[in-house]
């Protein structure tokens, strides 16, 4: 329980509040904005350092590439920031607020790297890691640090930032961060792909992901998804829907879009807008969030397209786990390899009461499960050895029990532990927010 | 530079080890003799020499995994290597240390295209694993120039770069996965076919890691499709400001061309004399901009190029229009560091990053340099992402010329830190750079870098005297100095 909470606002100050934890073995919690204080185990302290309060855009040179910030820069001002020089962060961060029942646009850039945090273009622009360039904290030493470089191109020292993305904060108080930024696409266009199953839908995710024509989103939806979608065309299929998302220049999303359209045999085009707002809702995962204004579950049989014309979202029907139009399920987010989606996808359908959707190609799968005791069980389970699952959404006590972060092998454990010694030797920063002792 | 003074009681038991060596890798895998060890004694920065105590040449990581074990239990430091062609050091042997050869893991194990993706074994070459995945329209898209002999586990290593890493990436953002080994015998997995390893992003530090903190016996990387068509503008410019200038425009624009590099005038000049690849010889800064992608976009992209350029007040412009001529472009950068090689008796290339904007000042200080030390400098510069190669041209037999040409290349890497940019960009730290890390990291940002090194390797044994220019033992970098409720600032907000 917190009885503290320090709002440092300067850097120095915060290298001090650690200063003064570790010298009163006292842990802290960690946190930017608290947007994503949902994710990962939940961990008892006593004090709370919040990092809101060192916000602000350091530099911001377009032409270079980067981006210089403090890290409790909330992303609602650096998204638009980027966007008005048309430049983004390429990782298309996932703002999961809604997901775990917070308010969009909270998150902080902080937040955003120490969770790891990437959309549907992590196939062909990395994640969070991928873009994180340098970086300055107070390690749990109190020392005020800096790694890494303000330059797109450098391989000086050991690259410590990688290492701070989906740390969730148990390292190092990060105080600023230097992000690779990169132009935004002037257009985007999505190849729908109706009626498929999932077998069959990730063969053709795969087909266009080996094909020349720089596919940046490919995700399939089965019908029970696709029926939460808000987006029109998506919901009027009234079954699975596979999406393949072409962006870039004008004319070369015309020319690729017409190609791969005849080699996967797509069904429709979604335009700009809809392709926008489909990607968001499979980037957030917006198919699974509690309750949001937007997000409401369309007609059971929707009407045909063209028809109605009714723009008001009806009312949710409450599925399983959605009584009241909340969905309290469970949520896990598991990466296996693309190939092996569907297999795993089917074991926990067998095993469990799950609703799911794959992205990445078949290689991540976004599962709703009905909360159950050997939920965790079954889902690492139908893993296998290959791949990692994680408990994104699930009520606090149920977090403490499971192991919210895929369990790694003896001597990973054991180097990761030697490694979080190595920044934090009392154990000060977030302890045990991803695994026990960690 | 000094390479920490060796071990003569290691060096006293050098029998001892040579056989329990011979007790796990049977055969010609060690190498003891001296005339063979000559082979080992540097690699591609070839100023250091040192002949390693003895050579290991392991063929199965559960060799590696007994040889590591074995030198850790008998104090003996190890240096890995690869193919050898580092140009900052990083393989530079020790006297007292065994030299682990990584040669003989030689195999692609697993070429997956339905998953992108590729296993294969560290001592398979970086164009080794684009040629096997060539018949289907794959390739492995960091292409250090060094590719046909370099090692991908070299290039995990040294998380190299390339021509094309603006747009796809330095090794670090292609790699899935990696097994390797510990100093204490270890065998990890990081990683696998899947995107994003479980837990810490282990495989991020040790990507670039310099052979300090593991020896890596098997990687997953993934493969890319061949871009359909690529296309490049040879463009050139009165000044290299415009030539700055039209590269920040091209990127204001939205562009991120595959490829886009510059040269200077002596270097121009020195690669025009070499291969007659066309190149203008009366402007100051050369731009190669390649496009590639989708045919459709790289029509559209090139004009654009063109048009920005001669906004930037190029002096001339010429567009590919076919396979050959794109090449006859790249021939003479292709072939720079021979090219100012055969104007120099030596040549020593150095490595920096500046953020572009720096670009002119940066050279105007290069050239009071060059002044100031009496040793010429050509220019061949990743424009793109603002990695600068210098080449300073030297004669080794000249007393006294080496050492200048050394001190000229410290300036300029100081001078990158100075402008807000890093020593290395895709070289590697290794000995060259080591004692100038300082410029750029303060002691608690080494210190905390040597503290992921003692996580890894806490007797300091792998690769010792690289990158860091003060070793520290981890006891000492371990203590924790509390300053009970010391609070300078009890002003912190707190509620």
């Amino acid at each position: 329980m917190t009885v503290t909470t320090f709002k440092p606002d300067s850097v120095t100050q915060a290298a001090d509040a650690v200063r003064w934890a570790l010298s009163e073995g006292t842990p802290l919690d960690v946190a930017g904005s608290g947007s994503k204080r949902g994710l990962g185990r939940p961990i008892q302290t006593a004090c709370t350092l919040d990092l809101s309060g060192l916000s602000g855009v350091v530099a911001y040179e377009a032409e270079e590439l980067v981006l210089t910030a403090r890290a409790g820069t909330p992303m609602a001002e650096i998204l638009p920031m980027l966007a008005e020089r048309r430049q983004q962060l390429a990782f298309e961060p996932q703002d999961l607020g809604p997901l775990l029942g917070q308010p969009e646009g909270q998150g902080t850039l902080g937040g955003v790297i120490s969770c790891g945090l990437a959309g549907p273009r992590r196939i062909s622009a990395g994640s969070a890691r991928d873009h994180t360039l340098g970086i300055e904290g107070v390690n749990g030493r109190g020392d005020l640090y800096k790694g890494g470089g303000k330059v797109v191109k450098n391989v000086t020292g050991y690259d410590v930032p990688k290492l701070m993305a989906g740390s969730f904060g148990t390292l190092t108080v990060l105080t600023e961060l230097t992000v690779k930024v990169l132009p935004a696409p002037e257009d985007v266009r999505t190849l729908l792909l109706a009626g498929r199953e999932d077998a069959a839908a990730v063969a053709a995710l795969t087909a266009a992901l080996q094909s020349p024509y720089d596919v940046s989103g490919a995700a399939h939806l089965p019908a029970a998804v696709a029926a939460r979608s808000h987006v029109r065309p998506v919901v009027a299929v009234g079954g699975a829907v596979t999406l393949v998302r072409v962006e870039g220049f004008g004319p070369s999303v015309t020319a690729r879009v017409a190609a791969l359209k005849e080699e996967l045999g797509a069904d429709a085009v979604l335009d700009r807008e809809e392709s926008r707002a489909v990607w968001k809702e499979v980037r957030d995962v917006a198919f699974f969030c509690p309750h949001t204004p937007t997000l409401v579950c369309p007609h059971p049989n929707p009407p045909p397209l063209g028809g109605g014309g009714d723009h008001s979202p009806s009312p949710a029907s409450a599925g399983e786990g959605r009584g009241g139009g909340q969905d309290t399920r469970h949520v896990w987010k598991i990466s296996v390899q693309p190939s092996e989606g569907p297999r795993v996808a089917e074991s926990i359908r067998w095993a469990l009461d799950a609703e799911l959707y794959f992205d990445w190609g078949g290689g991540l799968i976004w599962a709703a499960v009905a909360p159950t005791p050997d939920s965790a069980t079954a889902i690492r389970g139908a893993l296998g050895t290959a791949g990692h699952a994680t408990l994104v959404r699930a009520p606090e006590d149920v977090r403490s029990a499971a192991e919210v972060f895929q369990p790694l092998p003896d001597p990973v454990m054991a180097l990761s532990r030697r490694v979080k010694e190595s920044f934090d030797p009392c154990g000060i920063l977030n302890p045990g927010r991803m695994y026990a002792g960690v | 530079m000094r390479m920490p003074a060796p071990d003569d009681g290691v060096i006293a038991r050098r029998r001892e080890i040579i056989a329990a060596l011979r007790a796990i890798v049977p055969g010609e895998g060690v190498i003891a003799d001296e005339s063979e060890l000559r082979a080992y004694e540097c690699d591609g920065l070839t100023a250091y020499r040192q002949l390693p105590m003895v050579v290991v040449l392991p063929s199965t990581v559960e060799q590696v995994s007994r040889v590591l074990r074995t030198c850790k239990a008998m104090g003996v430091k190890v240096v890995p290597r690869g193919a050898g062609t580092s140009l900052s050091g990083g393989a530079l042997p020790l006297a007292d240390g065994v030299l682990l050869g990584m040669g003989k893991f030689n195999r692609i194990l697993d070429i997956d295209f339905a998953n992108r993706c590729v296993v294969t074994q560290p001592g398979v070459t970086n164009l080794g694993i684009s040629t096997a995945v060539a018949h289907e329209g794959f390739y492995y898209a960091p292409d250090p120039s060094s590719q046909i002999a370099c090692t991908i586990g070299g290039n995990i290593a040294e998380n190299s770069g390339g021509v094309h890493c603006l747009k796809y990436g330095l090794t670090t953002n292609n790699v899935l996965g990696l097994e390797m080994v510990l100093m204490d015998g270890t065998i990890l997995r990081l990683g696998g076919k899947h995107l994003d390893a479980g837990g810490y992003d282990l495989m991020g530090v040790v990507t670039g890691s310099e052979g300090l903190l593991g020896v890596v016996t098997e990687v997953t990387v993934r493969i890319l499709r061949k871009p359909a068509t690529a296309r490049a503008v040879l463009i050139g410019f009165p000044t290299s400001e415009q030539g700055g200038d039209c590269v920040a425009a091209i990127i204001a624009a939205g562009i991120i061309p595959g490829g886009m590099e510059m040269m200077d005038k002596p270097a121009i000049h020195a690669a025009e004399d070499f291969v007659h690849a066309g190149y203008p010889l009366d402007v100051e800064a050369l731009l190669i901009v390649e496009l590639d992608g989708p045919a459709a976009e790289v029509d559209h992209l090139i004009d654009q190029v063109a048009e920005i350029a001669r906004s930037k007040g190029c002096c001339y412009s010429r567009v590919s229009t076919s396979e050959e001529e794109r090449l006859s472009f790249w021939a003479g950068r292709k072939a720079a560091f021979p090219a100012v090689g055969r104007i120099s008796p030596d040549y020593y290339c150095m490595d920096g990053t500046i953020p572009r904007k720096a670009l002119p000042l940066v050279l105007h200080r290069m050239q009071e340099m060059s002044d100031r030390y009496a040793l010429r400098v050509a220019n061949v510069f990743h424009a793109g992402d603002g990695n600068l190669h210098p080449l300073i041209l030297y004669d080794a037999n000249k007393p006294g010329e080496l050492e200048r040409a050394e001190a000229f290349g410290n300036d300029i890497l100081r001078l990158c830190v100075e402008v807000g940019g890093v020593l290395t960009g895709e070289h590697g730290v290794g000995v060259e750079k080591r004692d100038l890390m300082t410029d750029q990291f303060d002691e608690v940002d080494l210190d905390q870098q040597q503290r992921i090194k003692c996580a890894f390797d806490p007797d300091g044994l792998l690769n010792p005297g690289k990158v860091f220019p003060k070793l520290h033992r981890c006891a000492e970098l371990g203590r924790v100095h509390i300053h009970k409720g010391e609070l300078r600032f009890p002003d912190i907000p707190r509620f």
